[in-house]
């Protein structure tokens, strides 16, 4: 268990809404949820979820800590925003559920092998390093993520779709070797490590 | 009709040689007809997305948006910021709400952004390409540069998720928005006006992630367009147009399908209406070609 996770259980014991409250993006809105549904009926990826975005606020306040952030429903999220503008209480969901799975990954207690996790990694680290999306490392990494004979069959899969678009100028091979960058990275990168920084330092005082 | 000036960001996917180059290309053919000026942020960065969450917690995702307003701010002042990417101008509209509502916030961002010499006041307008043509412009004088009218093509209107929801644009409906038909029909063009996946989600950035579920809302996409009659599929949104134009083979392979479904951006079909040809329309970067189109351009 990461030390994290231990010092959140310790600090909130059994009071999983207010750890949710503090921590979580948008968290403070859970408790307004009136479970009337109508956010599970929208998701695009519905009959994935174990627990559709209702269930979550329930659980959420039923205090089943372990279920909610062990779960995989919320990384079925694809930011389609139906459930935003349908909430009768005006819960922002998408962002609640991009908080709680980052907040769930955080503590080290997302599935292991959750593909949209793996790849959103992959997609901040891409950005991160160079300002923009390469977008042939990237896709080239998430056909690989899952080792090196599933990343050539998906490769092999993907080959047809990446020559088409190479031919109509869509793909650019060269980006392999650097392509679109930023011109002032550092100035960008120390932007997102003092945002980092100011960020846990808020959730440390939340530790008390 | 004087110029119009705007803080132009573009985003990563349409950068030269990225999958939607193409839509950059027809946007500048559309604009240099309009006389709209677009004057690229410099040095902008990637919105983190929808899809950044996982790596990059709240506060470091609205920093990255948060970096270019400031730069908009110091290059092009005064300019609402306007951006062709259904998630470039989501991500970057959020930061720009969130910020002003929330002081806290615009403190923190400001102490992130004087890491590298920035600050942001975050009073633009942030704006989609769609709402400068609707609003600025309207349909009447979009209508008067057409100078090859689209006759005959059936076109599907997709809407998607991100264009529409959470901001939408002024005055039309979350579920059943009608501004891409009314573009459609100012072009000269038949819209499917039941086209009933019109906001659907194609999966989004999950597509890469989820293949299968993501190609089975696909799939519901174009069947959706072909049952309605559609010749090609049109939309604004550079995700939703790799996402539903790429993976046809795929899905004809998985579900013994036949789909061979062009789908263009609005500007590929507002160019070509506008008499440009068919490289400055972007119909060269078609994997799945729009003949149609390229006959009127070839004209
Ligand atoms: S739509 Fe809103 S109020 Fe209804 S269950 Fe979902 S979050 Fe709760
Ligand atoms: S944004 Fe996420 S939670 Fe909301 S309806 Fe779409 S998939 Fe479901």
């Amino acid at each position: 268990m990461s030390n994290l996770n231990t010092e959140m259980i310790e600090k909130y014991r059994n009071n999983f809404l207010k750890e949710v409250t503090a921590n979580v993006e948008e968290g403070e809105w859970v408790k307004m949820c009136m479970q009337c549904g109508v956010c599970s009926g929208s998701c695009p990826f519905g009959p994935h979820w174990d627990h559709p975005p209702q269930e979550l606020f329930m659980m959420i306040r039923a205090g089943k800590r372990e279920e909610v952030l062990t779960s995989s429903s919320m990384w079925m999220c694809t930011s389609c925003y139906n459930c935003i503008v349908r909430c009768p209480r005006g819960l922002p969901i998408t962002h609640i559920m991009h908080g709680l799975a980052h907040y769930a990954d955080r503590l080290g207690m997302a599935p292991k092998e959750q593909p949209t996790m793996k790849f959103a990694h992959k997609f901040w680290d891409n950005i991160v390093k160079n300002g923009r999306v390469n977008e042939l490392k990237l896709s080239l990494g998430v056909y690989f993520m899952n080792g090196i004979a599933e990343g050539i069959k998906t490769s092999l899969k993907m080959q047809a779709v990446g020559l088409g678009m190479y031919k109509a100028k869509r793909l650019n091979p060269m980006e392999f070797f650097g392509g679109h960058t930023v011109k002032d990275k550092s100035g960008m990168q120390a932007i997102i490590e003092k945002a980092k920084e100011i960020e846990e330092a808020k959730i440390k005082k939340f530790e008390g | 009709m004087a110029k119009k000036e705007y803080s132009f960001y573009p985003g990563c996917s349409s950068q030269k040689g990225a999958s939607a180059a193409n839509y950059m290309v027809s946007v500048d053919a559309m604009c240099e007809e309009l006389d709209v000026q677009l004057n690229e942020i410099p040095d902008w960065n990637c919105c983190a997305a929808s899809i950044g969450y996982a790596g990059g917690g709240e506060l470091p995702r609205l920093a990255m948006s948060a970096r270019n307003l400031a730069l908009s701010e110091q290059a092009n002042p005064g300019q609402d910021v306007v951006a062709t990417c259904a998630a470039c101008w989501l991500a970057t509209k959020e930061t720009q709400e969130r910020l002003h509502e929330d002081d806290g916030l615009m403190e923190e961002t400001n102490q992130a952004l004087s890491a590298a010499g920035l600050n942001v006041k975050a009073d633009q307008n942030v704006r989609h390409m769609v709402e400068v043509l609707i609003e600025d412009f309207g349909y009447d004088e979009l209508g008067k540069h057409v100078k090859r009218p689209l006759e005959g093509i059936k076109i599907a209107g997709y809407v998607g998720c991100q264009t529409n929801r959470p901001f939408g644009i002024d005055g039309e409906s979350y579920e059943n928005p009608k501004y891409l038909d009314k573009l459609v029909e100012t072009m000269g063009a038949e819209p499917i006006e039941s086209y009933e996946k019109k906001v659907q989600c194609c999966g989004g950035a999950l597509a890469f992630s989820e293949q299968d579920k993501s190609h089975e809302l696909i799939k519901g996409i174009i069947e959706a367009a072909y049952d309605g009659g559609a010749d090609m599929i049109v939309t604004p949104c550079p995700l939703c147009q790799a996402n539903v134009e790429l993976y046809q083979d795929h899905i004809n392979a998985k579900y013994n399908t036949k789909f061979k479904m062009p789908v263009v951006y609005y500007s590929t079909l507002m160019s070509v209406a506008y008499g440009k040809d068919a490289k400055q329309a972007g119909l060269n970067g078609q994997i799945i070609k729009a003949k149609q189109l390229e006959e009127i351009a070839g004209k």
